[in-house]
């Protein structure tokens, strides 16, 4: 918690992209986390990736759920729309929104309680659905704002901040969502931007469900040394299989690489995300090997991070639904309402 | 890159743009919050122990603290010149404590209960001599003081117009030194140093100035000799009276600060054209920008890259001057040279020329074979730390010792002179120096609370209220700066960024949770893998382009990376500090206190503790 709006001054070489705004430009308010909180980090890798992107911030719309991670689209994209919904129904509020308007850019921002626990119903059909999204569930294990309770996440056997230890099993987002049909799955680190600022790049480049589950320590309640969501574990069991080295509609892609050492993934928008291999046998394009690969490495108490799926032929709701181009909201009643003779029509052909 | 040793005292002094930038290394920030407080007498007391002319210098000083002041390079400007960035308007702060202070006789140091025996003359009584005095005297040394005329204060009484700076307050500020028990002899001019010598002084301190006016030999110069004079003895006479009125139509030659003098002077005794010009071009000029603006705002004309040629002349009664026009040209070294532009000579007529156009060293009075070397320019040899003559008792300072500079490097010489007398008495190497004394207190209060505003004023620099000029211009004695009021001063103090208040680092502490890194609102934080200096500079999170600005370099965190964060534009908003969930970052203010002549046995020393 802070009392003071962060300056206006900024660094003599602060630039502008290329709709005109600098980096400070898509800063929301300050934020009343805890000092330290992976969430303020993040919050830092989408004003990044938003600047990088050259995104106009009346083009994105951020929902969010109710818990620590859900207040921070407060604290970035001051100058975008936002709806801080219920507990764990932001999928719902989301899909409505992308239905009546396909033509922002939908950031949902949740937790490991939000999106787990209580709203681990609508994460399922949100991802099996496709919407048009970037969801980042901001995972740190413990319900934070009800003094650090273990949440869904929270891995069997690690131990709270009072010493008790977690019995139950965990449960995986990231295999969930590779299980639910999304068709962008990847895992990062609030304590890693070069990796997380590309990541949450390509994600909302991605047309379809992008998911990533971002852990985020939880500086007051989970950052001890029996937890397994601290900034010093995840470090130390951080296993990167790729770094996304860029992302780009249309430009040529120049840098040099040996063979066999990148994979460059084309998406039918005609944007190609290249991976650069941490890990020679790891491929994300294969959906069922991920989830092995996921699950081995877990096993052995391995966090695996980076791009772990993307689906170059991903299809979003609106293409299964065969809706016209159009916002559904920009509709006028004559095209909404076919008027009495269609429906005479149709009522016809049912008899 | 090694780790940063914060230990060093220069290391965070040289974070106090303004303080590393005086010459007296005036505690700047200190001041200025406490002139924000309201603290006014205390303000003045920081002020005096370090510059001892506070009402003087918050009026005339050359300012070497703001063009280095960090405010100016953090603000934005904007391409058409309407907001630009400037410095905190530190000098005009200082002459607000001065302003608005209490008596504060009661914290100045007491006469010397007892003498110590010794004797130190010292020759000249400008503001030099006087901080030897002001030091000296309190430790017991019996300090005589000479000078020519009949009032203390040397240059700041008799070339500083009183417009600028009225007489009651160099009364006031010379009074607090000649009360310390000093004896002043004015009206008593030096013939002969091998005579002060004679009378068995322990030391001789000589703070004579530079009082030479540099005389312009061109045509016309003896046959109008009348109706031409020289800027620094004209502007004595004016402030002291004998001269009390000039022509309708004058030139000023030259572009210094004694020109801007001479001009607006010549302006408020019967000058109703006054003219400026001026060899350089205006840029070039050696005046302080604002006093040419002070000028300007005069409706007094400044004419740039005319050399003047010769005095045109009637009888022997001036007629005007005849210029040649010139342009500058650089050579690759940078070295300037005024190249004639073949178009006809200008001739502007007047009635009378004051000849500004630089000042020199003269010391006929004192004999070549007394053991005081002079070097090839007739400047004494000295020691530049220790102001020491070749002669070893006789010590030089202000505009005596290299030729001609400013009121606060006179002070500043006349610490270290007195530092060098004190210790030459006591039996101690002169040239080892003592140590500044630093101190280093964390401001946390509470979770974010700090003893300091941290909150970042974003007003742009404040004008000083001046005088209509038409009032202004009618009498000489009437000063044309009325000073910022205590709202004004203000909102001013709070454009201060605080410097003194350093973020201090403990990479044993940190977690590497990048939260610092988030919030600094400047980009001034990174973590990262070391190098060396040049490679760090440009891969940070924002690129470190001023090389005069260092560099502060953790040592090795968990991550086998470090913290670098580049000073050069960081606000001291202290939001590093309030993020970061361990307490690694913390905001301590950096107290440097320079030590005067034997500081632990002065009252200024005690008037210093008192107020911090």
């Amino acid at each position: 918690m802070t009392y003071i709006a962060k300056p206006r001054l900024h660094h003599p070489s602060l630039a502008k992209n290329r709709v005109g705004f600098t980096r400070r430009d898509y800063e929301g308010k300050i934020s009343t986390l805890c000092a330290g909180c992976g969430h303020d980090s993040i919050s830092a890798a989408i004003i990044q990736a938003c600047w990088e992107l050259d995104i106009e911030p009346h083009r994105v719309a951020k929902l969010s759920g109710i818990g620590c991670s859900s207040k921070t689209p407060d604290y970035f994209l001051g100058n975008s729309h936002g709806f801080n919904t219920v507990h764990g129904r932001m999928p719902s509020v989301l899909t409505g929104a992308y239905l009546a308007n396909r033509e922002l850019i939908y950031l949902g921002v949740s937790g490991d309680g939000d999106s787990a626990s209580i709203g681990l119903g609508q994460f399922a059909h949100v991802m099996r659905r496709g919407v048009n999204m970037t969801y980042l569930v901001e995972n740190n294990g413990v319900y934070g704002l009800t003094k650090g309770q273990f949440s869904a996440t929270a891995d069997k056997g690690s131990r709270s901040k009072k010493g008790q230890s977690n019995n139950d099993a965990p449960i995986d987002l990231v295999t969930l969502a590779l299980v639910m049909g999304a068709t962008y799955v990847a895992r990062g680190f609030s304590g890693d931007k070069t990796q997380l600022v590309p990541l949450i790049r390509s994600a909302l480049a991605h047309q379809g469900a992008a998911v990533i589950d971002i852990l985020s320590p939880c500086i007051t309640f989970n950052n001890h040394s029996g937890s397994t969501k601290s900034y010093d574990y995840v470090r130390e069991h951080n296993e990167a299989v790729n770094r996304i080295d860029f992302i780009t509609p249309r430009e040529e892609i120049t840098a040099d690489y040996a063979a066999g050492e990148v994979i460059d993934v084309r998406q039918h928008d005609g944007s190609t995300v290249r991976l650069r291999k941490l890990h020679e046998d790891y491929d994300p394009t294969d959906r069922i090997r991920a989830m092995s690969y996921i699950q081995e490495h877990a096993a052995r108490g391995e966090v695996v991070t980076g791009l772990l799926y993307v689906d170059p032929e991903a299809c979003d709701l609106h293409q299964q639904l065969g809706t016209v181009e159009q916002p559904l909201n920009t509709l006028g009643a004559a095209q909404l309402c076919p008027g009495a003779k269609a429906l005479e029509k149709i009522n016809a052909s049912l008899r | 890159m090694k780790p940063t040793d914060i230990s060093a005292p220069d290391y965070f002094h040289k974070v106090v743009d303004c303080q590393w930038a005086c010459p007296a290394h005036t505690p700047v920030p200190e001041y200025i919050r406490l002139v924000a407080g309201g603290r006014y007498s205390e303000a003045y007391m920081v002020n005096w122990v370090s510059n001892v002319f506070p009402g003087i210098l918050g009026r005339t000083c050359d300012r070497p603290c703001e063009p280095a002041c960090r405010r100016s390079r953090v603000e934005d400007e904007t391409p058409d010149g309407r907001e630009r960035r400037e410095p905190v308007a530190i000098c005009r702060l200082k002459r607000v404590a001065a302003d608005y202070k209490e008596d504060i006789r009661h914290l100045l140091p007491q006469p010397a209960a007892q003498k110590n025996g010794r004797r130190i003359a010292c020759i000249g009584a400008g503001p030099a001599s006087l901080t030897v005095a002001r030091d000296l005297a309190p430790l017991g040394y019996e300090v005589v003081v000479y000078d020519g005329d009949r009032l203390a204060g040397g240059m700041m009484r008799t070339q500083i117009p009183k417009f600028r700076l009225p007489e009651a307050v160099i009364d006031e500020e010379t009074g607090y030194i000649l009360d310390l028990g000093v004896d002043f002899r004015g009206g008593q001019y030096i013939h002969s140093l091998k005579a002060v010598l004679d009378e068995g002084y322990d030391a001789v301190f000589v703070g004579c100035g530079a009082p030479r006016g540099q005389d312009l030999d061109i045509p016309g110069r003896k046959a109008a000799a009348k109706h031409i004079h020289l800027g620094i003895d004209w502007l004595a006479n004016v402030a002291f009276g004998h001269v009390t009125s000039i022509s309708k139509r004058v030139v000023v030659l030259g572009g210094g600060n004694t020109a801007m003098d001479c001009c607006r002077s010549a302006r408020r005794l019967g000058g109703e054209d006054v003219k400026v010009i001026v060899r350089s071009g205006f840029e070039q000029m050696k005046a302080s920008p604002w006093e040419k603006e002070d000028a300007m705002h005069e409706g007094i004309p400044i004419l740039n890259n005319l050399v003047p040629k010769a005095f045109t002349h009637n009888g022997g009664r001036l007629t005007g001057v005849t210029f040649q026009k010139v342009r500058s040209v650089y050579d690759e070294n940078g070295r300037r040279t005024l190249v004639a532009t073949g178009e006809p000579d200008p001739h502007f007529e007047c009635d009378a020329v004051l000849v500004a156009v630089g000042q020199e060293n003269a010391f006929p009075w004192i004999e070549r074979d007394i053991g005081i070397e002079f070097d090839k320019w007739g400047l004494p040899k000295l020691d530049e730390k220790t102001m020491q003559s070749t002669l070893p008792n006789v010590f030089f300072g202000g505009d005596a010792a290299f030729g001609p500079k400013n009121i606060i490097w006179a002070v500043a010489h006349g610490h270290e002179a007195a530092v060098s007398i004190d210790r030459l008495l006591n039996g101690e190497d002169v040239a080892a120096r003592p140590a500044p004394t630093t101190s280093l207190v964390s401001q946390k209060m509470g979770i974010h609370a700090w003893r300091y505003d941290n909150a970042i004023s974003n007003d742009r620099r404040l004008r000083v209220p001046l005088r209509d000029v038409s009032a202004a211009l009618k009498n000489i004695r009437i000063e044309v700066e009325l000073g910022f009021d205590p709202q004004l001063a203000f909102k001013e103090a709070q454009r201060c960024l605080n410097c003194d208040v350093q973020t201090v680092f403990s990479n044993r502490l940190c977690i590497e949770c990048d939260a610092c890194m988030d919030i600094c609102p400047m980009d001034c934080i990174s973590f990262t893998h070391n190098g060396d200096e040049d490679d760090l500079r440009t891969r940070l999170q924002a690129p470190a382009l001023n090389p005069n600005q260092a560099l502060y370099v953790s040592g090795t965190l968990k991550t086998g990376r470090v913290m670098v964060k580049d000073e050069d534009v960081c606000l001291h908003c202290g939001l590093c500090a309030e993020r970061c969930p361990t307490g690694a970052w913390d905001m301590q203010k950096y107290l440097l206190v320079m030590t005067h002549a034997g500081c632990a046995r002065t009252g200024a020393s005690e008037a210093q503790a008192a107020v911090t």
